[in-house]
């Protein structure tokens, strides 16, 4: 399937170079589109990783929306008479209950599928704040120097100053305890390592000479930040976003479990995580199976991260 | 070097002898802080220098790195403001009265136009910094034309072609990235790119230092033949006298902020009066054994430009020092002969 990706991706960049040559001035202006897709699928795709990452987050998404379809049974439902089932492949484990209930008898297939939701929620709205957020005060600090710039980077040093899950907890104490307020928090811990990579990056770029050159030809500040220097600085900041996505999962967790996240019949997988752990030596599955769906989904983010990083860097490319 | 021929064919350009660019006693002081409890040490990294400048003409820029070569450059190409002393573009100052950052250190720089942001271009020494690496040569070409004019994308494709052409670039190289490309293109690029403005001034830092040597004599034919074409003036930044001594018009040599000697190609070649232009013609490599017998070497390093030498700047090293070259400063004064201007008590006999 990857082999027919790839030659899918070679076929489709052929024939829009064709059509290019083709003068015809309408249909250019749609193809330029498509031709930049399709020629970054195809750098995309060389990474097997990345591939392979990508189906497993798609799938995870898939079930994510289609969890009410494709769960067995309801995430919420407790059956009183399986407590602590052993998975299917084990004795006295049932097909009922593939991967087997927790400690107060709930599916935990089902509960995993749901969770899904969560934590891919959780992770999407994190990473999006905290890069949002921290790419503008980057680019500011970085551009701007002077007083601007101390600023920015001593507030983010004394966030930094905290342990990050301290600082989430004052937060969501102040703020209320919730799944969203816990989300904001995680984002303003997570900002901070954003700021400072966007700035470093922009510091890196912004003597270099093709950004002179951009100011000689007459570029204005706001288009130099955004067109010449912010492309430019974007590979690490994906990598970091997609790191940041895995530690927004596992901060959720953390604080669900302390109360203050997501609230307790809510099948978060951190959550479930918490919830399992005084069981982890008299049932291995409660615990291991939420833990294993983190893994996988942060494995498979990483490794997309990777891929769009190689995809995104055209000294990669060959011509 | 063995250079084309090409490049040794007198130009018989037909132009006004008014001076396009010419810069008034331009200064450039940086604040260097040398820790929390001393004070502040000031770099003056162009002190006082002086040209004018002419279509179709080239003026050298010669020094040891740090001389001010550099900075020079960057002031004309007005990518950094001057601390004193005036740029002007046509008889015009070039900054307008509202950029009042001559203090130190300011960098602030307000042009009075976007014409004359337009008049004056730059090509970088090095190729492979000066491209965004993200953008296409096409999208490259035509950065400046959409910022700059009104032009429809299929002009501004249209112009960044011809202009390809006319560097020697196939059309096929719009839709590749920099990386694709050799040094060598990769200065042509800079150079289609600085030319897409028609400006009429073409700064150019060093822009074959960074090149083989086949590849140079290929890009100084090159930049010979827009010169012909469009009657650019050149400030032509070198370390590398053979170079300068093809491709320029006036020779400036520059020590530690300053212009030491300014003359013509063919009079500073050939009788060089002051002593560190002696010195720096004479470390130029050749193969002729009588030459290299009388070479003048120099002893020591360039002094820090953060405590210069009283006196002359050049004293320190200087074979014919006296106790007043020690205590004073020579003035760039126009010679005797009307040949050059110099700054030097004890300048080098004429053979």
């Amino acid at each position: 399937m990857g082999l027919s990706i790839r030659a899918l991706g070679i076929t489709s960049t052929r024939s829009m170079r064709k059509d290019s040559v083709r003068k015809n001035s309408l249909q250019e202006k749609r193809s330029v589109r498509t031709r930049m897709l399709a020629e970054f699928w195809f750098y995309f795709a060389e990474n097997r990783g990345a591939v392979i990452g990508l189906r497993v987050f798609a799938l995870l998404v898939l079930l994510a929306i289609a969890a009410p379809l494709v769960a067995p049974l309801p995430p919420s439902e407790q059956y009183r008479d399986a407590f602590l089932t052993p998975p299917v492949w084990q004795e006295g484990g049932s097909w009922k209950f593939i991967l087997g209930t927790d400690a107060v008898g709930r599916d935990i297939l089902s509960r995993l599928i749901y969770g899904a939701r969560f934590s891919l929620f959780i992770g999407l709205v994190v990473v999006t704040i905290a890069i949002s957020g921290g790419v503008l005060l980057g680019l500011l600090a970085g551009y701007c120097r002077g007083v601007i710039d101390t600023l920015i980077m001593r507030i983010m040093d004394v966030i930094l100053a905290f342990p990050s899950l301290l600082l989430a907890l004052v937060m969501v104490a102040i703020l209320g305890p919730g799944l969203l307020n816990a989300m904001i928090a995680i984002a303003i811990v997570l900002q901070p390592h954003f700021v400072r990579l966007t700035r470093a990056s922009v510091l890196n770029e912004i003597n270099r000479d093709y950004v002179t050159s951009a100011r000689v030809a007459g570029a204005p500040p706001l288009y130099l930040i955004t067109r010449t220097i912010l492309p430019n600085c974007l590979s690490p900041i994906i990598v970091q976003g997609t790191l940041s996505f895995s530690t927004a999962i596992l901060d959720a967790a953390a604080l669900g479990f302390l109360g203050l996240g997501a609230q307790p019949p809510t099948p978060e997988w951190g959550t479930m995580l918490a919830e399992a752990r005084e069981f982890i030596l008299r049932a291995w599955w409660v615990v291991t199976f939420p833990g294993l769906a983190i893994l996988l989904t942060v494995l498979a983010i990483n490794l997309v991260g990777d891929g769009l990083r190689d995809a995104l860097d055209p000294k990669l490319k060959k011509s | 070097m063995q250079l084309p021929a090409r490049v040794y064919e007198v130009k018989e350009l037909v132009v006004s002898n008014q001076p396009i660019i010419s810069a008034v006693d331009l200064k450039r002081y940086y604040s260097v802080s040398k820790g929390l409890l001393r004070k502040a040490g000031v770099v003056k990294a162009l002190d006082g220098v002086s040209f004018e400048l002419a279509a179709g003409k080239t003026l050298a820029v010669v020094g040891e790195s740090g001389c001010g070569k550099s900075t020079l450059a960057r002031l004309v190409a007005m990518i950094e403001h001057a601390s004193a002393g005036e740029l002007l573009l046509d008889g015009k100052s070039v900054y307008s009265n509202k950029s009042a950052s001559n203090k130190i250190g300011g960098n602030k720089i307000k042009l009075n136009s976007r014409e004359t942001r337009q008049a004056v271009q730059v090509v970088f020494q090095d190729p492979y910094a000066s491209l965004n690496p993200r953008h296409k040569i096409g999208t490259i070409l035509e950065e400046p034309l959409a910022l700059n004019s009104k032009m429809s994308a299929e002009q501004r494709r249209s112009r960044a072609e011809s202009m390809m052409q006319r560097v020697g670039l196939r059309p096929e190289h719009y839709e590749r990235y920099p990386h694709m490309f050799s040094g060598g293109q990769r200065q042509r690029i800079a150079i289609a790119r600085a030319m897409i403005l028609n400006p009429r001034v073409l700064v150019l830092d060093e822009p074959v230092s960074a090149l083989d040597l086949s590849i140079q004599a290929q890009v100084l034919n090159l930049l010979a033949e827009l010169q012909r074409e469009f009657g650019l003036a050149y400030i032509f930044i070198s370390h590398d006298l053979s170079v300068v001594r093809h491709i320029a018009d006036y020779v400036m040599v520059m020590y530690l902020g300053k212009v030491v000697e300014a003359a013509s190609v063919k009079v500073l070649f050939s009788e060089p009066r002051h002593p560190y232009t002696v010195a720096l013609l004479s470390a130029t490599p050749t193969t002729d054994s009588r030459v290299r017998k009388k070479r003048l070497t120099l002893k020591g390093e360039l002094p820090s430009p953060l405590d210069p030498p009283d006196g002359c700047a050049f004293n320190p090293r200087c074979p014919n020092a006296s106790k007043e070259c020690r205590k004073e400063q020579p003035a760039l004064k126009q010679a005797e002969d009307n040949s050059r201007q110099l700054a030097c008590f004890h300048p080098m006999a004429t053979q």
